[in-house]
């Protein structure tokens, strides 16, 4: 379905710019074409769909549907709808207050936060076709296990102490938010809103992502990467997750990365652990969530995820290695 | 004259959003008053916990994610 794209690569890559598909600069600026058509193809016609069905979806209406569930339904729910409600980051903190006012748990707050950044709908496609539905798969099921156990054990721990005071005073109103149209029109409006709004906030990232790819595609020697990368390497995964701490991008934004370092043999679970670290532990969400956290509250979640996602990419490439 | 109100924590958006809002006013030649609160309580008593929202005469009538030109129009219009 997707070769088109590759298609199209080859014959701007070969045929117009003339490169030798085996030299550096081929492999590289093949990549990059490729990639770039595919993944923001994918990008636009995934966020247009989706936008079309969820414009029903909010925040305020997921807080009502996880409110006053028993935990066997409140942290699935909680982690399943993270992956498919739309929210910007700017909006953890007012998220954040509004769970808590409903008397969600903590831990099933926390499991939301984990879970959003991490799996969404365009980083499943996108990840789908580079890289087929197994590793989709593998990442999603991954994901929704972490924030699950994450929030889990945050609940078990009791930290609600490590929660700014003002936060559990705010009361919240009643939400009497503007019945959405749902005629195809509005839909339709909604959906291509949604284009601008979240491709506006993320072609960046994914046009970094598929640069870094492509120069790693075409230039970096798969023996350098095997050697620091690969099986042999036991520190590979828990660096794979440091390296990720620093690197802010979003989730569809690592992906062409991952499809490089798995085109060079580097084993699927250090991939896997690499992409969640960029994708769910960033410097700025912290900064964002420190005015409802406590420092020790952030440096627990952190902690926490870090030791979670090395515990993936040992797993993965233990079981698949 | 309309009484606008902008909720947000002084994201991007929320910030794009007042400045739509004051500038279809003024092209509209309609008298409006925009006031960004940033204030986490306030914007919670609203009701509202996705940003930018906006509150037209006291009532909510937007929330989460920028507003289109066609409404901010419809509101400047509105009353």
């Amino acid at each position: 379905m997707f070769e088109i794209f590759s298609i199209l690569a080859d014959f701007i890559t070969y045929s117009l710019f003339g490169l030798a598909p085996a030299s550096a600069a081929g492999k590289a600026v093949h990549f990059f074409i490729e990639d770039v058509t595919k993944i923001f193809f994918l990008l636009f016609s995934i966020i247009f769909i989706i936008g079309f069905f969820r414009s029903m979806l909010s925040p305020e209406r997921v807080r009502r549907a996880v409110a006053g569930r028993p935990r066997a339904v409140s942290y699935p729910l909680a982690v399943g709808l993270g992956a498919v409600t739309p929210f910007c980051s700017c909006s953890s903190v007012p998220l954040f207050i509004g769970f808590l006012e409903a008397g969600i748990p903590l831990g099933v707050t926390m499991a939301f936060l984990i879970a959003s950044p991490m799996i969404n709908e365009v980083a499943v496609a996108v990840l789908a076709a580079t890289l087929g539905w197994k590793v989709a798969a593998f990442y999603v099921g991954a994901g929704l296990v972490v924030g699950i156990l994450g929030g889990l054990l945050i609940e078990a721990l009791k930290l609600e102490k490590w929660v700014e005071e003002y936060v559990w005073k705010i009361r919240m109103g009643e939400v009497a938010l503007p019945a959405p149209d749902s005629s195809f029109r509005a839909r339709l409006a909604y959906a291509k809103g949604q284009v601008k709004e979240i491709a506006g906030r993320i072609w960046p990232y994914v046009l970094v992502g598929i640069g870094i790819g492509a120069v790693l595609h075409g230039y970096v020697p798969q023996d350098f990467l095997t050697r620091h990368a690969g099986a042999s390497n036991p520190f590979a995964v828990p660096l794979a997750v440091l390296a990720g701490i620093p690197i802010y991008a979003n989730a569809t934004g690592v992906i062409p990365i991952a499809e490089a370092l798995i085109d060079k043999q580097v084993p699927i679970g250090t991939v896997l652990a690499l992409m969640m670290s960029v994708a769910a532990i960033s410097l700025p969400e912290m900064i964002i969530l420190r005015k409802v956290l406590k420092p020790q509250l952030i440096a627990t979640f952190t902690g926490l995820l870090f030791v979670a996602f090395i515990s993936v990419g040992y797993l993965f490439n233990f079981a698949l290695g | 004259m309309q009484h606008f109100k902008v909720l947000g924590s002084g994201c991007k958006s929320c910030v794009n959003t007042a400045e739509m809002i004051s500038k279809k006013a003024a092209e509209l030649d309609i008298e409006a008053e925009v006031e960004k609160v940033t204030d986490m309580a306030e914007i919670m008593s609203f009701g509202v916990m996705s940003t930018p929202g906006v509150v037209l005469n006291g009532k909510v009538v937007h929330a989460g994610g920028m507003p289109s030109p066609e409404q901010v129009e419809q509101w400047c219009r509105q009353g």
